[in-house]
């Protein structure tokens, strides 16, 4: 039981990467789409976040007046500065995302999939 | 000390050090230019034009300087805030590199003229929007070819994707509609290369490219190095737009503006090909996971040549038969690293070159057709060549190029290729050059045909193609031709040194 719940984290992960996928590949409406995009993301931070933790260590702040701290007593910060990078490329792709929604929404009155796909090809025709 | 007491020796250490301190400058002068120019624009759009070329036109000169100095001195290194590698960012252009840096640097200065001027409805804060975009672009793809920290390449990659992903939507309406397709499978692209990276970086705690190539030997053998590269090579493989994952590209490629295509059919591909160059030759050295994923990428790179040809050949809208047939030339270069040898590797990186260079003649002379017409299928040309003589040569030119007609450059590109492929015996990768070649010629003469055998429609609208819209086509045109004609001073001169550094034996 103690090993499942040492990789629970990565279950967690795995789950998050199937639901987002699923959300892309089998929803139809384009707002559903870019959340289920987020969630993929999610699961990146979640990863990165699991793999930066280590038994009995704390955070990484060396209290004041310790010498000689002991890279084993913290955790890795790097994997949380690279995902506080992530977050932030990921809000951006959002913005974007959303932005163009706005967008596709004004000009065809519509985000699900199979009727934006007939309106255009009915412009189209 | 006075400036003529320096002896000549010292002037050129001089310069030479001065070229090193400024090299990251390549990715920094396109991103200052972006946040300027929405600024400048407001004020004045055309001088917001101007100071938008001038930076481009400054960094093709830098990214010169630099890659003269990497072919004369070696690789140049810059270390970020004077960290050294393994703890801070390092920028590093090697000899494939400084191939790399001016060919972006180029065709960001060529396509910018033109691309403002065919914006020009884009009234001055639009017109302000896309210049930052494009120049957004550029530095993205700037940092993609000169960094060698693998997480700062993540950075870059996204700044350029989300960069793409506005210029496209600024296209007619159903580019919207394309743009937001490919940002999800952009995203999911870069998602994977991260999550890759992840577990690469889990099994050595570096993200420096360099220091990586040396950790991995002792991990090589692990499940999670496999794992790592394989989602690398698969997020790689969505932004190259290999077969089958290159669903996005030609809906993107037909509704995205004309005035960015130029650059984005030459550059983007190439650049992740590039990326993906680096990861499998520098990283990993070719070694484990990385020998198998390239026998493995040879057979997806020769199905993506065959399934883009095929294709190809069913489109009426010349733009989106563009977009097949990149999505099969990219499978010439990637098949080129698969091979792996000498002369297979020089093929691949010459092929980049000139790929880059023709397809974007092509689409620079069809963005000249389209101003004149307002059409872009094959019947919409017809008769072109009557009243565009210049621009119909020039895509005649890329077009044969591609197909590979000798003395153009795309000829030479396909012989080494080729007979890398020979030398390694892999005989139906020489058939699937051979097939590819005449289904080639296939798609390009029903164009070639329209543009000069059949006559115009009576009463078809006609306007004035302006000249910067047509220059960078005759100006490519001319490029085909050199490069294939001094093809044996390119090959005699540079790719030596290109393949004696990037490892292949």
């Amino acid at each position: 039981m103690s090993a499942f719940y040492e990789i629970a984290n990565y279950w967690g992960v795995a789950i998050l990467l199937l639901v987002g996928l699923h959300g892309m590949l089998a929803r139809p409406n384009l707002m559903r789409k870019l959340m289920a995009m987020n969630i993929f993301q999610v699961a990146v931070i979640l990863f990165y976040l699991s793999f930066a933790e280590k038994t009995g260590a704390s955070t990484p702040v060396a209290p004041h007046g310790l010498l000689h701290p002991l890279a084993a007593d913290f955790i890795n910060p790097l994997p949380h500065a690279l995902m506080l990078t992530a977050i932030v490329v990921g809000v951006g792709t959002t913005g974007v995302g959303l932005a163009l929604l706005v967008s596709i929404y004004r000009r065809y009155e519509t985000l699900e999939e199979p009727e934006l796909l007939e309106k255009m090809r009915r412009e189209n025709a | 000390m006075l400036l003529d007491a320096v002896p000549f020796q010292d002037t050129i250490g001089l310069a030479a050090q001065l070229i090193r301190r400024a090299m990251p400058a390549m990715v920094l002068i396109p991103l200052g230019a972006a946040m300027l120019s929405p600024i400048l624009a407001a004020r004045s759009p055309r001088a917001a034009r101007f100071f938008g070329g001038g930076a481009l036109l400054l960094n093709f000169f830098l990214s010169l300087l630099v890659s003269n100095l990497v072919w004369w001195q070696g690789p140049i290194h810059y270390h970020f805030g004077g960290w050294a590698p393994p703890i801070g960012i390092e920028y590093s252009v090697d000899a494939v590199g400084a191939m790399m840096a001016p060919l972006v640097a180029f065709f960001a200065l060529l396509s910018f003229a033109s691309a403002s001027r065919l914006e020009k409805e884009w009234t001055p804060s639009h017109g302000g929007a896309f210049q930052a975009l494009y120049l957004l672009l550029s530095a993205g793809l700037m940092g993609i070819v000169v960094t060698g920290d693998l997480f700062n390449l993540y950075v870059f990659l996204e700044i350029s994707s989300l960069s793409t992903y506005a210029l496209v939507a600024a296209g007619e309406d159903r580019a919207k509609v394309a743009a937001f397709r490919y940002l999800i499978i952009g995203s999911v692209a870069a998602t994977f290369w991260v999550f890759g990276l992840g577990y690469l970086y889990a099994l050595t705690g570096t993200l420096n490219m360099a220091d990586m190539a040396e950790r991995l030997p002792a991990v090589i053998g692990s499940r999670a190095a496999v794992a790592g590269l394989a989602f690398i090579v698969a997020g790689l493989a969505i932004k190259m737009a290999l077969f089958p994952l290159h669903g996005w590209q030609p809906d993107a490629y037909t509704y995205a503006p004309p005035g960015a295509m130029p650059f984005i059919s030459a550059i983007m591909a190439k650049v992740s090909a590039y990326a993906l160059f680096r990861v499998l030759y520098d990283v990993f050295l070719k070694a484990g996971p990385a020998g198998e994923a390239l026998e493995l990428l040879g057979w997806v790179a020769a199905l993506s040549i065959l399934a883009g040809s095929v294709l190809a050949l069913g489109q009426r809208d010349i733009r989106r038969m563009l977009a097949y047939s990149s999505v099969a030339q990219i499978g010439y270069v990637l098949l080129g690293f698969s091979i792996g040898n000498a002369f297979a590797v020089t093929g691949a990186l010459l092929h980049m070159v000139n790929h880059a260079v023709m397809k974007s003649c092509c689409f620079a002379a069809l963005g000249a057709f389209r101003a004149k017409t307002g059409r872009a299928d094959v019947d919409g040309v017809a008769g072109l060549a009557k009243e565009m003589p210049w621009t119909a040569a020039a895509f005649t030119i890329a077009a044969l190029g591609i197909i590979g007609i000798p003395p153009l450059c795309g000829f030479f590109s396909k012989y080494y290729l080729i007979r890398g492929a020979v030398q390694a015996s892999a005989w139906p990768f020489v058939a699937v050059f051979g097939v590819s070649s005449v289904l080639g010629t296939v798609y390009f003469f029903r164009i070639i045909e329209s543009l000069y055998l059949r006559s115009a429609d009576q009463g078809a609208k006609r306007e004035i193609a302006p000249l910067s819209v047509i220059a960078p086509a005759l100006l490519l045109a001319g490029l085909v031709l050199a490069l294939g004609v001094f093809s044996q001073d390119v090959v005699g001169n540079f790719v030596p040194i290109i393949v004696g550094a990037g490892g292949p034996s």
